[in-house]
């Protein structure tokens, strides 16, 4: 069901370039390779349009034709939305144990590694966006179909802490099937822990922007996604609680063909605006700098 | 025994046994009670060892059994008045969680809860104990009224997951739930929940962080229904007993987990044998319970929730 979500945007059409053939994977590469569609020609998943590599990295990885957006990877994502070069990741080194001695977890979590280069699903750290200093964090779609486990849990709930200290703006991109199975209830416990370190931000009335990308189902999107102060959504991402799957067996009939997409859940008033992947990194300045503007002084 | 199980059913069958036996010695006049007892002790063992061995699939059939109490039993046998409040204030009365205001031995309490149906006609008009978002919003007023009026709160969770629908989803049923664990983690009340049957993923963490948390012996707790589970990892949802041993669902792995702060017994076979023996258990637990919370300052119990739930989980830190 989740794999579906994932799978569903992965079919690129690729014209080798001879690279995909040898993934030596310990090597980490450079992000740009690892995190966006490989090749020289790109195929729209929207609307078959056939892209060039260049092209599609000048248009942010959406199709000039007709809009669609395609998957990037966190390292990517948090590039293309702060100030050049100023980025400093946090906690980089945290990552999983098997806690419930899960059969084959420890393979899966050594495969997600080797292909996102992070050592798990979320990428933090501080950076500056339109000069403002910013805590950031973006999940990783890659990693385990960005699913959450204790580590991914404990590095969000570092950087909302991280944030509720400096009393600075949290932008987190959130991109996830929501809870993973392999940690039985200490994964469903994260909801829970991100939403008390959740209260500490709020006390320290520091801005929470949630981004919702494709796809977010689950427990992150019953949880920290759903709790923006401002929520924004890329055009056609996927959130929801319950996968497509799920909720057509429930209903033993087909839904529409927006359910659950971006544009559905604004209609539905879920939340605040969709933003194209080229306006994002304005919207949220804008949004950053309202929040830390010092203002006029109040009756003093 | 109109509903056992399979791995109950040699029990039945001696039971039935039993029954005959003593039909047959009644009816004929003939004195056969040396074979009563034995068959009697054997029947005493069989049970004891079915239910001292039972594997956490066996556990989970044994959770979702009609005729175990249901909230409104476990509140009836709480408290000693309760009146009912009905209501999300914004869109209709959801029948599957259910809440009030009521007293325990003169102290006011808010206890809200999953309800399921005591039959099917029941099960229907409840949805199964699969709550809409109208559910959970309704959770967080009483929540919020109880802080008002700075009376602790007990929930009782029992669900196998929110409902998963194209109302559930229009009506936002991912912010409802995120908006209760942001509630719960914060509310300036003690609070304490128990699972007493099946604690359902997203559903039921959405009526469940607080202070303490107990969970009946025969509970199952997990991040998804082991079903479920099992569909998404091998993609077979028959694989559920499979994944019900590796998922560590029952009360004893949570309790090693560290995720609950107590079990409480069942009788044996289960709380369905003998429901009123189950709700005075609960209603002395949750006596015991809100008697420490009560004690501890509100400051003091809002600092140990918040670490409580800030240090779940397991990670390493590498250089």
């Amino acid at each position: 069901m989740l794999k579906d979500l994932f799978n569903r945007r992965r079919q690129y059409v690729t014209v080798g370039t001879g690279e995909e053939t040898a993934p030596e994977a310990r090597q980490p590469r450079p992000a740009e390779e690892r995190d966006v569609p490989k090749g020289l020609v790109q195929k729209c998943e929207g609307c078959g349009a056939l892209l060039l590599a260049k092209e599609l990295q000048k248009h942010l990885y959406t199709c000039p034709e007709c809009n669609y957006h395609f998957r990037i990877g966190a390292r990517t994502r948090i590039e293309i939305t702060v100030d050049e070069g100023s980025f400093q990741e946090m906690d980089g080194g945290l990552t999983s144990t098997n806690p419930l001695g899960f059969p084959q977890y420890e393979e899966k979590l050594e495969a997600a590694m080797r292909a996102t280069g992070l050592l798990e699903g979320v990428l933090t750290g501080e950076a500056l966006l339109d000069g403002v200093p910013i805590v950031v964090g973006a999940m990783e779609p890659g990693f385990m179909m960005g699913s959450m486990g204790s580590a991914v849990g404990e590095r969000i709930a570092r950087a909302m802490e991280r944030a509720a200290e400096s009393k600075r703006p949290l932008v987190l991109f959130t991109a996830s099937g929501g809870a993973r199975m392999q940690e039985g209830i200490l994964s469903l416990m994260q909801m829970a822990k991100t939403s008390v370190a959740l209260t500490r931000m709020h006390e320290a009335r520091a801005l929470f922007i949630s981004v919702i990308t494709h796809p977010t189902t689950g427990g992150v999107s019953a949880s920290f996604a759903s709790l923006g102060d401002v929520i924004v959504a890329e055009p056609g991402a996927m959130f929801g609680f319950a996968g497509r799957r799920v909720v057509e067996q429930t209903m033993r009939q087909s839904l529409p063909d927006d359910f659950q997409t971006a544009e559905f859940n604004l209609k539905h008033g879920m939340i605040d605006k969709v933003v194209h992947r080229k306006q994002m990194r304005q919207t949220l300045g804008a949004l950053v700098r309202m929040h830390t503007a010092r203002g006029w002084a109040h009756g003093e | 025994m109109a509903n056992e199980l399979d791995f109950e059913r040699p029990i039945a069958e001696l039971k039935a046994k039993i029954a005959e036996l003593k039909a047959f010695m009644e009816k004929n006049g003939i004195d056969l009670q040396g074979e009563v007892d034995k068959l009697e002790e054997r029947l005493k063992e069989l049970t004891e060892t079915t239910y001292a061995n039972l594997t956490p699939w066996q556990r989970v059939q044994l959770a979702r059994q009609i005729g175990r109490p249901t909230t409104l039993d476990y509140i009836r046998g709480l408290c000693d008045e309760f009146v009912e409040l009905h209501g999300d204030r914004h869109f209709a009365d959801d029948l599957t969680i259910v809440g009030g205001v009521g007293l325990i031995d003169g102290q006011p309490v808010t206890v809200i809860g999953h309800q399921k149906g005591r039959d099917t006609k029941e099960n229907i008009r409840r949805n199964f104990g699969m709550a809409n978002p109208e559910g959970y919003r309704k959770a967080l007023r009483l929540m919020k009224q109880a802080e008002k009026f700075g009376r602790p709160v007990v929930f009782f969770i029992d669900t196998p997951g929110a409902y998963a629908g194209m109302s559930a989803e229009e009506r936002g049923q991912s912010v409802a739930i995120a908006e209760n664990l942001f509630a719960m983690a914060g509310l300036r009340v003690p609070t304490l929940s128990i699972v007493t049957g099946e604690g359902g993923s997203g559903g039921a963490l959405g009526l469940g962080i607080t202070d303490r948390i107990y969970m009946l012996d025969y509970a199952w707790y997990c991040v998804i229904a082991p079903e479920s589970a099992a569909a998404i990892l091998w993609k077979d949802a028959k694989l559920g007993p499979k994944a019900a041993e590796v998922m560590r669902l029952t009360a004893r792995d949570l309790l090693d987990l560290g995720v609950i702060d107590r079990i409480i017994e069942e009788p044996m076979g289960g709380a369905q044998k003998d429901p009123e023996w189950m709700v005075r258990r609960v209603r002395e637990a949750v006596i015991e319970g809100l008697r420490e919370l009560v004690a501890v300052p509100i400051d003091e119990l809002l600092r140990a929730r918040y670490h409580k739930y800030r240090q779940m989980g397991t990670y390493v830190e590498r250089p």
